[in-house]
C-alpha cells in the first residue's frame, strides 16, 4: 500500500486530489456517483455574502478538447451555504475548502468572517482571478498590488488557512504569486481559467451572452503545468496544481513540477468519477515505481543543468 | 441516478440524418420516467469532450432508447456508432413530466416537432398506460422529418401529422393544426417538444383555453446532473423569477413557469 497523504503544512490531505471549486457544485452533486469520503478534499462552489444571479446565457460552449464557461458565479450565500449545505457535507472524512468571492476585499473579508467559525472548514481559497464575472475579464489577481492587500486584508480576519487562486492570464504568473505569499498566504493554487472566446459564424454572434469566459479543460494543460513549474520553483509556500487534469499521468505530472496536491475541475463534469479514477491511476503508478509515499515525487523534475529560475528584467 | 460505462448498443435504426438507438442498461432504463433524459460520453478521448444530453425515446426493464438528428459533431459521431458498442452514460436524469393526476378515459394532447419528437413516445405510452386517451400530432418541415410517423401509427396511437411544405399530412404548422382539433376534442392536459416558437405559440393557445400544458426545455448543457450551472433557463416559482438549472430542476416545466425566449434576429 502506497501512502498517499500529502502534508501541505497548514492542513494535511489523505490524498493529493481535490474536486475543484465550480465544477463540483456544493460537492453533493457528485455524491450520486462516488465516495466523497475518498478524495483528498472538496473545493466548494465560489460563495459571496448574498445569493447571486450569475450572468445571462448561452453560459458555455465546447472548443477542442475544452470547455469555455461564464456562469457569473450563480450561487447561494454564505448563509444559505451555513445552514443547509455544511451540516450535510461535513460529515464526509475529506478536507472542505470554501471558495471565497467578493465584490470588494471588504466583502471577501466578511464571508471569511462570516465562515470562521463553523465547524467542518479546513481552509479558504480566494477566487480573485474568475474571468467571467467583467466582460474585460479584469479581477484582483491581474496585479500584484491588489493581489497583496486582498490577501493582506483577509488574512488579518481569518481564522483558518487561506489558499490564494491565481489567474492565469498575467504576463508575469511568478510575481503574482510571490505578492500572495509575501502578503501572508499559506497556499497558493493555480491555474484557473483563461479568458477566451468563441464565435458562432452562421450567426455572427458570440457562443457565450458574456461574450468572454473562461477556458478549461485538456486544451490548457501544458500551460498550467509551466505556470505550476515556474511557481512552484520560486515560491516558499505549498503550490496546489489546477487545469485540465483528466487522468493520473495528468495529476502525476503537476506534482513532478512541484504542486503538492491537485485540483479536477473539468473532468468532473464529464465524468463525476474522475476524481477517484485519478486517485485509483496515481496510486498504480506507485504500486509499478516501488514509490511508498507520494510525497517522495513532489518536485522530483529532472532536468539537465540547473532548474529553471526566474530572471529579473 | 448511475452511470453505467458499458451500455451496449442491442439496435440501430437509420433514416435520412435521423438515427434511433438501443442501449442496454437496466440500471438506469428501469427507474427512467418520461421526460427525464441521459448523458452520453461519444468518445473517451478529449473531443468531443463534454457529454451530450439525449431525452430518453422509450424504455424496458433493461433497455432504453434514444432518437436524435445529426446536427453537430457530437451527433455525427454518435450516429457512427454500430450494434455491440458500448457507451458511458449516466441517468435517469432531471425531473420528467408531471403526471400526477387521474388521467383514466381523459383526453391528452402531446405535440412534437422536429426531433422534439423525441422524449414524446415513451410519454405517450405512459398515458396510455395511466388510462388516458392520448392525440399525437407531429410536426416537421417535409415528410423526411416525420421518421417517426409509422412507428406512432403501428403502436395503435391516434397521429395527426403537419408538414411546411405539405409533402405529408396537414400542409402548415403543428400549432394550426392543434387548434383546428382543439374545435373537436377537450384535452385535459397538453404535452410539447420542439422549436422554442412552436413551444412558445402552444403555450398560448392552451393558456388561452384555460388548458393546463407542460414542455421539455432543451438547453447545451456542461454536466446534466447540477454541478456547473451551465443550461439555466429564467423559471417563474411563485412570486419569484430565478435562473434554474434545465437538467435538474427540469427539463420539463409548466406553462406558468417557464419565461419564453424571444426570437433572436
Amino acid at each position: 500500500m502506497t501512502d498517499l497523504s500529502v502534508d501541505l503544512g497548514f492542513l494535511k490531505l489523505k490524498n493529493p486530489v481535490l474536486a475543484a471549486s465550480g465544477t463540483a457544485g456544493y460537492g453533493l452533486e457528485l455524491a450520486p456517483f462516488i465516495d466523497l469520503n475518498e478524495l483528498g478534499g472538496i473545493v466548494v462552489k465560489g460563495l459571496y455574502l448574498s445569493p447571486r444571479e450569475g450572468n445571462l446565457p448561452p453560459r458555455l460552449t465546447e472548443t477542442p478538447s475544452g470547455l469555455l464557461n461564464a456562469i457569473g458565479l450563480q450561487g447561494i450565500g454564505v448563509k444559505e451555504f451555513s445552514e443547509k449545505i455544511l451540516p450535510r457535507l461535513k460529515k464526509y472524512k475529506t478536507a472542505l475548502i470554501v471558495n471565497v468571492c467578493g465584490d470588494s476585499d471588504e466583502e471577501y473579508a466578511a464571508v471569511v468572517d462570516f465562515l470562521n467559525k463553523k465547524e467542518g472548514i479546513s481552509a479558504f481559497e480566494l477566487n480573485i482571478s474568475c474571468p467571467g464575472l467583467k466582460k474585460d475579464g479584469l479581477c484582483p489577481a491581474l496585479n500584484p498590488k491588489t493581489t497583496f492587500s486582498l490577501v493582506r486584508l483577509v488574512k488579518k480576519v481569518s481564522l483558518r488557512p487561506v489558499i490564494t487562486k491565481l489567474s492565469p492570464n498575467v504576463t508575469d504568473i511568478v510575481e503574482i504569486a510571490l505578492s500572495a505569499q509575501e502578503a501572508g498566504s499559506d497556499g497558493i493554487s493555480l491555474v484557473n481559467t483563461f479568458l477566451a472566446m468563441a464565435i458562432d459564424i452562421e450567426t455572427r454572434r458570440p457562443r457565450l451572452a458574456n461574450i468572454f469566459g473562461g477556458l478549461s479543460g485538456p486544451a490548457i494543460k501544458p500551460v498550467a503545468l509551466r505556470m505550476v513549474y515556474q511557481v512552484a520553483s520560486q515560491a516558499k509556500i505549498p503550490v496546489i496544481g489546477i487545469g485540465g487534469i483528466f487522468s493520473g499521468e495528468d495529476a502525476l505530472e503537476f506534482l513532478i513540477a512541484g504542486a503538492k496536491a491537485v485540483e479536477v475541475g473539468t473532468a468532473n463534469l464529464v465524468d463525476p468519477g474522475a476524481t477517484v479514477k485519478i486517485i485509483k491511476e496515481i496510486e498504480e503508478y506507485c504500486q509499478r515505481k516501488g514509490i511508498q509515499k507520494i510525497e517522495e515525487i513532489i518536485g522530483t523534475l529532472k532536468v539537465k543543468g540547473k532548474r529553471w529560475k526566474k530572471k529579473r528584467i | 441516478m448511475n452511470k453505467d460505462p458499458e451500455a451496449r448498443i442491442i439496435h440501430k435504426q437509420t433514416w435520412e440524418n435521423y438515427y434511433l438507438l438501443s442501449l442496454e442498461s437496466p440500471k438506469i432504463a428501469a427507474p427512467a420516467q418520461p421526460g427525464q433524459f441521459i448523458m452520453v460520453r461519444i468518445e473517451s478521448s478529449p473531443y468531443p469532450l463534454l457529454r451530450r444530453p439525449f431525452s430518453i425515446h422509450s424504455r424496458s426493464e433493461s433497455s432504453l432508447e434514444i432518437f436524435f438528428k445529426v446536427e453537430g459533431v457530437g451527433t455525427r459521431l454518435l450516429s457512427q456508432k454500430e450494434i455491440n458498442d458500448s457507451l458511458d452514460i449516466l441517468g435517469p436524469l432531471g425531473k420528467g413530466y408531471r403526471l400526477d393526476e387521474n388521467f383514466k378515459e381523459k383526453s391528452v394532447a402531446i405535440l412534437g416537432g422536429g426531433r422534439g419528437i423525441a422524449p414524446l413516445y415513451f410519454l405517450a405510452e405512459e398515458l396510455r398506460s395511466l388510462g388516458a386517451v392520448p392525440k399525437i400530432f407531429y410536426g416537421g418541415k417535409s415528410e423526411a422529418e416525420l421518421p417517426l410517423r409509422e412507428k406512432f401509427e403501428k403502436n395503435g396511437f391516434d397521429l395527426f401529422c403537419s408538414t411546411d411544405d405539405g409533402s405529408f399530412g396537414f400542409k402548415g404548422l403543428v400549432t394550426d393544426l392543434l387548434q383546428a382539433e382543439l374545435g373537436r376534442f377537450e384535452p385535459v392536459l397538453i404535452f410539447a417538444c420542439g422549436p422554442e416558437g412552436m413551444m412558445k405559440k402552444i403555450s398560448e393557445l392552451a393558456t388561452g383555453k384555460k388548458i393546463p400544458s407542460q414542455y421539455s426545455l432543451e438547453s447545451l448543457m456542461g454536466c446534466g446532473f447540477g454541478a456547473c450551472w451551465g443550461c439555466v433557463r429564467r423559471i417563474k416559482r411563485g412570486k419569484r423569477e430565478e435562473w434554474l438549472k434545465i437538467c435538474q430542476e427540469g427539463p420539463v416545466f409548466s406553462s406558468r413557469e417557464i419565461i419564453w425566449l424571444e426570437e433572436e434576429r
